[in-house]
């Protein structure tokens, strides 16, 4: 990609030496790492590693122990609200009927309830939630509940999607179909994303770069690029570099525990 | 699952229906074998008659008790509500102040309820602030379980969308402590009646309680008794009035218990 060539580029974000501890606790340590404009990056760890504390120091939830994190070059805490978060668990809020968990973001930023209507409805259809607009969350299937969770992300219009474990809680059938749909999506609109998982596979193929937690405390381990092509297909899984990639990913994984 | 809804609609109204009938049967089979008198133990059907007989009386009375309740429980919601939002602020205020709140419901309300009218005198006050004064504790104590239920996500989420405090109060605490709010409402409500017949006992000019205290003095132990149920009944009333204002006010809670026994 462009970006890789001309490294001159300011990413969108940078995350320079970060630490994090709680009391006594080394969560993150001297963490490094970025993401350019458009790109899609994983972050693939074990469970416990500190991949969710990472995203809430992103999010301003957790203030840093130390560490600088650069939104297009600017502090964070100067920019503020740059980046949308989609919680580990969908955190969609059951008294509210879908339309209104998917305006949330906006009627925190100050948006009438009337035109933040207008602002998601177009969006609705292309997320695949058409008909159920005035449903409660809890009456939705695993999926739709993701895709609902994405929407309420993507309409907040931010520069950067931070998207923890998005399908963990799905099926092995509905994750695949989901991680399908994720990927047509990026080709849509081309978010900037972050992404949390520790699903090898779902890496590799949504990834344009994937950066790999040890285990706590947290540090960048290795740093892959995924040179397949886009947009993304099912049958790719097979292709030899998809599973040379895999291959390479779990070993470091395995050899880090 | 439908099939068992139903049956169990049925069981939940006949139930109570058989238990009290049983207790009614026994309760008169004793009162007539057992030759106490009617000034100690009257009979169910001799309640029932001379209640009838003094119903312009009792509905008299009942009305200045209701409207003790009333006035009363919303001052406690009020108060309760007010409570709750001090004690959210922080775990310092917490600590400090729900030790004094525990130690106001161990006050015994034979001697608060004389003293609120010593210093109230006999009008309604002292009687709405002893119902309010038996009922906000548990009002305040769903409310902050409740709004510590609040999901963690869901507070970094609103976060992250740059809410505030206030906000993450009035969007995420708040509506998520209504479920306890609800539960410790429907104990506040049982509670509310008999604080105001409390009250009215312990001086009054008009109420069930002082109804009840000039039918004892008089050894009409059926008019005493058929005061108690229409107070019984109130409470009665309103608590089931208090599942209404749920269905009204949080009509996701039912449907939301349905889908988590049923997915
Ligand atoms: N606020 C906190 N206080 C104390 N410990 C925390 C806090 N947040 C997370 N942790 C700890 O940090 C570790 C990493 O957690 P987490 O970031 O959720 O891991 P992951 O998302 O990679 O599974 C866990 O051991 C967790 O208990
Ligand atoms: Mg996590």
């Amino acid at each position: 990609m462009s970006a890789e060539e001309n490294s001159i580029v300011t990413p969108r974000v940078a995350v320079n030496d970060l630490n994090q501890s709680f009391g006594e606790l080394e969560v993150l340590r001297g963490l490094s790492l970025h993401a350019n404009k458009g790109e899609f990056v994983t972050i693939l760890g074990p469970s416990g590693s500190g991949k969710s504390t990472f995203f809430s120091v992103l999010t301003g939830a957790t203030t840093p122990t130390s560490g600088d994190i650069l939104v297009d070059g600017s502090p964070l805490s100067a920019s503020g609200d740059h980046l949308a978060f989609m919680p580990q668990k969908d955190a969609l809020f059951p008294w509210r009927r879908v339309l209104d968990n998917l305006t949330l973001g906006l009627e925190v930023q100050g948006v009438k309830r009337a035109q933040a209507r207008e602002r998601v409805r177009p969006l609705v259809p292309v997320f695949g939630l058409e008909g159920f607009e005035d449903a409660y969350p809890f009456e939705l299937s695993g999926g739709m509940r993701q895709r609902a969770a994405l929407l309420r992300t993507v309409v907040q219009e931010r520069d950067v999607l931070l998207l923890d474990e998005p399908f963990g809680a799905l099926d092995a059938l509905t994750r695949t179909q989901m991680q399908a749909w994720l990927e047509k999506m990026w080709e849509e609109f081309r978010w900037t994303v972050l992404l949390i998982t520790h699903d090898v596979r779902e890496a590799v193929f949504l990834s344009d770069r994937i950066y790999v937690f040890s285990q706590r405390p947290a540090t960048v381990v290795a740093e892959i690029d995924v040179p397949l092509p886009r947009p993304r297909t099912i049958d790719m899984v097979a292709d030899p570099v998809f599973s040379g990639i895999e291959a390479t990913l779990l070993k470091i994984l395995l050899e880090g525990s | 699952m439908t099939r068992t809804t139903a049956t169990d609609k049925v069981a939940g109204i006949l139930g109570p229906v058989v238990v009290i009938a049983m207790i009614l049967i026994v309760w008169q089979w004793y009162a007539t074998q057992s030759g106490l008198g009617a000034d100690v133990l009257p009979s169910p059907s001799r309640v029932w008659e001379q209640g009838w007989a003094a119903r312009a009386d009792l509905w008299a009375n009942a009305i200045p008790t209701l409207r003790a309740t009333l006035i009363g429980f919303a001052l406690s919601l009020l108060v309760g509500f007010l409570l709750s939002v001090l004690l959210d602020t922080s775990n310092i205020v917490r600590r400090s102040v729900m030790p004094v709140l525990v130690v106001t419901q161990t006050l015994p309300l034979i001697v608060i309820a004389p003293l609120m009218i010593l210093w109230f005198g006999f009008e309604l006050l002292p009687k709405v602030l002893l119902v309010a004064f038996v009922t906000f504790f548990p009002i305040t104590v769903s409310l902050v379980e409740g709004y510590a239920s609040a999901d963690r996500d869901a507070e970094t989420l609103l976060r992250s969308m740059g809410a505030g405090s206030a906000r993450i109060f009035r969007s995420l605490r708040f509506p998520s402590a209504m479920p306890y709010f609800f539960a410790g409402l429907r104990i506040a409500i049982t509670y509310a009646v008999v604080a105001a017949i409390f009250a009215e006992y312990a001086g009054a000019s008009e109420g069930l309680g002082i109804y009840m205290q000039l039918a004892k003095n008089s050894f009409r132990t059926d008019l005493v008794l058929a005061a108690v149920a229409v107070s019984a009944l109130l409470t009665l009333i309103l608590f089931g009035f208090t599942y209404v204002v749920e269905r009204l006010t949080i009509p996701w809670l039912r449907l939301y218990r349905r889908a988590q026994v049923s997915p």
